[in-house]
């Protein structure tokens, strides 16, 4: 291949012009690029796609803006250096009330035209798309993502300086289409000619603050923004994935420590009392060994009564040190019949549950005490069952872990839907919202 | 590529042709618009200044696209009401040539194809118009009617007797595009695709005063 002769090509600064209708000098930055250029002074919208720079027209602005990033800064957005070059105020009309919006144009001699648009406070970075997106079932589909809609409304420019890309004239009326994917927007723009495409990507004000080094302080967001990201997005479903997984490692623990440590039935035995009895009713349980360091220990009574009571004075004593830990436990039965019918109080059986009992050998202290009248002169003995469990699967507490892990992510999800509620809130098409709810105040 | 050498017949400045396809030239010295027929240059006409130049891309400029080095040889500019957008005339490493479109720094590479279906009468075009062609279904996005501003370098046909043409754009879901050119009746077919500037890889682009270069 014989390499063409390298010309090389060199592009100067373009040179300033004088506005052809008030003869204000006019610094340009894209000419060639550039379609119109509105002079700051005067509002001429000026045709630079000739040398001859006609004048389109001169418009009274109804108002005049002050770009909180000066025409001719330039700032790295996504890797690249870009000049602001133009900007305009834009508005829509709802309900009587004008809603104003700003726009930046940015131009970079290779990369072309972007823009950056700013509603209080809450920024975009717009890049034009040259693809259509494709209607789907939930708004449009575009890159393997859909887009819910989210806003139609009539845009007129209200004010405008520096150069475009088209011929833009105070009072230009497009209409425009909004639809979300945050932090992903897809706008389109009609005109009698065109639609015009654009994807924007939410930005946050302090990123092009410092890209652009503006001097002004960086006012801070108001309110939700449509494509804003929502601070709880991902959150809502790692909080219940984390809950999931917690549930499953406390379902693991669960299962571990009833594996490791089984409950252990250390004593099973059935003695008599005898209500009528005078003689001394304590005895003492033959020694048993409680495994492990600290662990529970339950002690359950099974008593053959019926319309009777039974108090058990007990004492569980460690045979080693002599440490005792009493407790006392009842266990009453009536039953009978009346108006009503049958009916019964009270049971057979009572189960004690001592937390936290070290290991060692241990004895059992037993004092049954009983009412001798009620006996009604009956001396049948009263038989009652001692059984003692060590290491009882303390099931509750993980019940209750579980329930109070479920705070987090069901606080999470709230305030991920009042945060959605109000980013709804401003939507005019309501997109297919069916989810957002209106609780939040 | 077989390089070619003539005079030209204006002004006795040396020709090269980088591509034995080409079938109108324009001198570099002279500006004047030469046609080849078979190996006498004739001369048609003057090309016109061209106009405010800010485009990266120039003659000489190589790139890559899927993967198949091209280079600049030559350039159609027109001009529509917003200003004007370059066509250039790309010579691919295998031989074929296509067009690397530079409007307002968008761009889009295409080839001229045969057409599958039947092109929509002139009088039918209306944004929104669908069109089928090699299987892409293409929406029609956006009638031009541009005229023949100035060309430079290595064309595959002549250009000089041509003025004013319509052009009808239709684009895609997926990033493709083509272009029915109105100035041949049935209208020639390009399809392609849009690009991103950084994935062409270009070399040997324009500096911009003030800017570092991409």
């Amino acid at each position: 291949m014989n390499p063409a002769a390298p010309r090389k090509g060199f592009v100067p600064k373009p040179k300033a012009l004088n506005c052809p209708q008030c003869g204000s000098q006019i610094e340009l930055r894209a000419l060639g690029a550039a379609a119109g250029v509105i002079c700051s002074y005067c509002s001429s919208t000026i045709d630079a796609t000739n040398p001859q720079l006609q004048i389109i027209g001169t418009w009274q602005a109804a108002m005049t803006i002050e770009p909180a990033i000066p025409l001719g800064s330039r700032g790295k957005l996504k890797g690249v250096l870009w000049e602001a070059i133009g900007f305009q105020q834009r508005g829509i009309n709802v309900e009587g009330t004008n809603y104003f919006w700003r726009e930046y144009v940015l131009w970079n001699p290779y990369q072309g035209f972007r823009y950056l648009s700013e509603y209080d406070n809450h920024w975009n970075f717009v890049t034009p798309l040259q693809v259509l997106p494709a209607p789907s079932m939930s708004g449009l589909a575009y890159a393997g993502e859909n887009y819910r809609s989210f806003q139609t409304a009539r845009a007129y420019t209200w004010f405008v300086i520096g150069e475009f890309p088209w011929m833009v004239q105070v009072g230009e009326a497009v209409d425009t289409a909004d639809y979300i994917n945050p932090p992903k927007m897809l706008s389109s723009e009609t005109t009698e000619n065109e639609v015009a495409w654009s994807q924007g990507e939410y930005i946050p004000g302090t990123e092009i603050w410092q890209a652009f080094q503006v001097k002004t302080p960086c006012p801070p967001p108001i309110g939700v923004y449509s494509n804003q990201p929502s601070p709880y997005a991902g959150r809502v479903r790692n909080s219940w994935l984390f809950y999931g997984a917690m549930c499953a490692l406390l379902f693991c623990l669960m299962v571990f420590f009833a594996i490791l440590a089984p409950s252990k039935t250390v004593l099973n035995k059935t003695y008599v009392v005898n209500p009528a009895s005078t003689a001394e009713k304590s005895f003492v349980s033959d020694i048993f060994t409680l495994d492990g360091r600290n662990d529970n220990v339950e002690v359950g009574i099974n008593a053959d009564i019926t319309n009777q009571w039974v108090y058990f004075s007990m004492a569980l004593i460690n045979e080693e040190t002599g440490q005792a830990y009493d407790f006392g436990r009842e266990v009453s039965y009536y039953s009978g019949t009346d108006s009503d019918g049958s009916w019964t109080e009270g049971g057979k059986t009572d189960d004690v549950l001592l937390p936290n009992i070290p290991g060692g050998r241990y004895y059992l202290r037993v004092e049954p005490e009983t009412d001798p009248a009620v006996a009604g002169g009956l001396t049948s003995s009263i038989p009652f069952r001692v059984q003692i469990v060590r290491g009882r699967p303390f099931y509750f507490r993980y019940f209750l872990g579980m329930f109070l892990l479920l705070i987090p992510p069901i606080w999470t999800s709230i305030r991920a839907a009042a945060f959605e509620s109000k980013r709804w809130a401003e939507s005019s098409t309501g997109g297919s919202s069916s989810s957002a709810t209106d609780e939040d105040e | 590529m077989s390089t070619r050498n003539a005079i030209c017949p204006n002004c006795g400045a040396e020709i090269r042709f980088r591509w034995s396809g080409a079938v109108q030239t324009t001198c570099e010295y002279c500006k004047s618009i030469l046609v080849r027929n078979d190996i006498n240059l004739a001369l048609v006409g003057k090309a016109a200044d061209l106009p405010i130049d800010i485009s990266p891309i120039q003659i000489g400029t190589e790139g890559i696209f899927n993967d198949k080095p091209f280079q600049v040889i030559g350039r159609i500019v027109y001009r529509y009401d917003l200003g004007t957008w370059n066509e250039w005339h790309l010579y691919f490493s295998d031989g074929s040539n296509g067009w690397l479109s530079d409007a307002q720094a968008e761009y889009a590479i295409s080839f001229q194809n045969s057409m599958t279906d039947g092109p929509p009468a002139e009088s039918d075009l209306h944004r929104g118009l669908l069109m089928t062609q090699h299987g892409v279904p293409l929406y029609l996005t956006v009638i031009t009617e541009a005229m023949y501003e100035t060309t430079e370098g290595e064309l595959p046909f002549t250009s000089y007797d041509k003025e004013q043409c319509r052009f009808a754009d239709f684009r895609t879901n997926d990033g493709r595009f083509a272009t029915l050119d109105y100035s041949e009746n049935p209208p020639l077919l390009f399809l392609g695709q849009f690009v991103a500037f950084d994935s062409l890889k270009l070399k040997n682009v324009k500096e911009f005063e003030g800017w570092p270069t991409a």
